[in-house]
């Protein structure tokens, strides 16, 4: 057990990647206010900035259950591996 | 505002309150444990809860009454900026899903209840964690306050407050009422009060939202209406200042402004002791994790309440104190027995917070400050007794802020709060993830942070206020206007680091870190990872 953390911190393996990159899209769409800092084009009479935003709630919602999803994946590999 | 008292309103809100406080203080028989009188219990429910109880616990303590006056207040004073809200919440869960766990495991490895524990144990410093809790305690209690004046609107906008010539006690007596039977119920209830309590409070909340969203639009004509006639109001000029009042986008400007605010907020709000004490009351490490997977629920909620501020525009709501404009709104437009449902939700979602927020300051006096500095073989017993002292306390000094000073000074000091304790981040969650820094640069990095976002915040004006005018400033080097909170938390940091290497360099002592590497992995039913704390066991 004390072994796990020890080897699980500098391999970067591929699923991890992943995670990384579900965990930082939000920041990346968020911070970038420029993109979405417009009134058009509007859906159902709500100006893009706000609808904009608010579908990022349900992309990031996505994002990080992909995230959890892929780290419990993970956690299982790595505590039926060996060492074991 | 109104003359008269809307009787029907009042009689529905008297009847949730009423309902909440008999709830609060059966509580305590909710989930009972053998051993009541440890912290553990009372500060920390147990710590057992599951997904949803740590979902309602967290939802009804993260979003409070005065996020639901507050948001669309900003938005209806000047439209887009106030919507960063809605970015922050989302900027908040990829946050918390890579360090709360961690937390929560070295938490229970070695029972600590509050971050300042942690800080003490990771880096071996009584003054690092001295600094930790004050600014915690800090930060809460306007925190605190501002939840009254999230009552107090309400009050307001149903008549009973009294105008400005009644009598002070008569004006503010259903305040210190509602005051008195929070403080009552979570002395005698702990956690478990405001748990239980969150779920009538986040029911509510999400019943009076989705009417609110369906049926004020179709009585305003839809959205392209409000919207139209929000854009309208926005750009007549503001006779303080000429430029127009606001707008439905930010302007180039206000983009770095906008992303600051939403990130530096991000980072912020898991420092705050009453958002970590609703962490460690879970039951285990997989709840925090599938909680970030179901909490933006709450998100989704804020922007459509946010979207409530057009409508009050829309609506031709006139309000000179911007934080009735929601509460006034929906008196405006909703039947009397359904905003008296919707007082009733934010007056609830005000008492869930407040009961949180001062179980988290006084746990943070309790172990930080009474039993590291003031009687260090205090017992279990002892503990609880202090806390639920220091909880009626905290109350009590949060209720003279309000009573006696303007509410703008609650606001100031929220804002500074925020901008505080964004200063503990680095000993904190720098903490979770690796041990090189020196503690001494720690708590150098805090001590500018502090002193850079208080003075930064002091001299920025605004057309009514000298002091204190907003959270946002020049960030020197860049030149753009930005969160001063997030340039404090960078120059924090960049302290911290350089003076890291000059005291390693130095050989300056390192403090002795309790915890071990797998201890930030344990989950229940590790082996040591236990429900009570083994320390407290040993002192009876």
């Amino acid at each position: 057990m004390s072994q796990v953390p020890e080897a699980g911190r500098g391999t970067v393996t591929p699923v991890r990647v992943v995670i990384a990159l579900c965990l930082v899209a939000p920041f990346v769409a968020m911070l970038w206010v420029g993109s979405y800092a417009k009134t058009d084009p509007e859906f159902a009479g709500i100006p893009f900035f706000y609808w904009y935003q608010m579908l990022w709630v349900v992309i990031a919602t996505a994002l990080t259950m992909i995230a959890y999803k892929l780290w419990q994946r993970d956690q299982r590999a790595r505590r039926e591996g060996p060492g074991r | 505002m109104n003359d008269g008292v809307n009787g029907v309103a009042l009689g529905v809100f008297i009847f949730f309150f009423l309902a909440v406080t008999v709830m609060g203080f059966l509580a305590a028989r909710w989930r009972k444990a053998e051993n009541e009188q440890t912290l553990d219990e009372w500060g920390l429910g147990g710590r057992s809860f599951g997904t949803w109880v740590t979902w309602f616990l967290l939802g009804g303590d993260l979003y409070t009454a005065y996020t639901f006056v507050a948001v669309p207040a900003a938005i209806y004073a000047a439209g887009a900026m106030g919507f960063f809200a809605v970015p922050y919440t989302i900027l908040i869960y990829p946050l918390i899903f890579t360090f709360l766990p961690r937390l929560w495991s070295v938490s229970h490895k070695h029972g600590y209840v509050t971050t300042s524990d942690f800080v003490r144990g990771r880096w071996g410093s009584k003054s690092l964690s001295l600094a930790v809790a004050v600014t915690g305690i800090l930060a809460t209690m306007p925190y605190i306050a501002l939840q009254l004046v999230g009552i107090q609107a309400v009050l307001d906008v149903m008549g009973v407050g009294g105008g400005e010539n009644t009598n002070w006690f008569i004006k503010d007596l259903p305040l210190l009422i509602a005051f008195g039977v929070l403080a009552a119920y979570t002395y005698s209830s702990g956690l478990r009060a405001p748990a239980l309590i969150a779920f009538v409070k986040d029911t509510l909340i999400y019943i009076v939202i989705a009417v609110a969203i369906i049926y004020i639009p179709i009585k305003l004509g839809g959205f392209d209406e409000i919207f139209a006639k929000a854009s309208e109001a926005y750009s007549q000029p503001n006779p303080a200042t000429g430029a127009p009042r606001g707008a439905l986008v930010p302007a180039e400007a206000g983009q770095w402004t906008y992303a600051t605010l939403a990130l530096g907020s991000a980072l912020a709000l898991f420092m705050y002791p009453h958002s970590i004490t609703a962490t460690l009351s879970s039951k285990s490490r997989e709840v925090i994790r599938r909680n970030t997977t179901i909490l933006p629920l709450y998100s989704l909620m804020l922007g459509l309440l946010a979207l409530l501020g057009f409508m009050a525009i829309a609506a031709g709501v006139q309000v000179a104190n911007g934080q009735l404009a929601i509460p006034q709104l929906f008196e405006n437009m909703f039947p009397a027995w359904f905003a008296g449902v919707a007082f009733a939700a934010i007056g609830i979602g005000a008492l869930v917070p407040a009961a949180i927020m001062s179980i988290a300051a006084a746990n943070l006096f309790t172990r930080n400050i009474y039993k590291d500095f003031i009687k260090p073989d205090a017992t279990p017993e002892q503990e609880t007794k202090v806390s639920k002292l220091v909880s009626l306390l905290v109350k009590v000094g949060a209720l003279v802020f309000v009573l006696t000073m303007d509410k703008t000074v609650a606001i100031n000091f929220q804002l500074l709060g925020g901008i505080w304790i964004l200063q503990t981040f680095p000993a904190l969650v720098g903490g979770l993830f690796t041990r090189w820094f020196h503690r001494w640069a720690l708590l150098a990095g805090w001590a500018v942070g502090m002193l850079y976002g208080t003075i930064a915040a002091y001299g920025v004006a605004s057309p009514t206020q000298k002091h204190f005018g907003g959270s946002s400033k020049e960030i020197p080097g860049i030149g753009e206007i930005g969160y001063i909170g997030l340039t404090a938390f960078v120059l924090n940091v960049v302290v911290t680091v350089i003076l890291t290497f000059v005291l390693k360099a130095a050989k300056a002592p390192e403090g002795v870190d309790e915890t071990s590497p797998e201890d930030y992995t344990a989950d229940a039913g590790d082996a040591g990872v236990k429900t009570e704390l083994p320390k407290v066991g040993a002192g009876h």
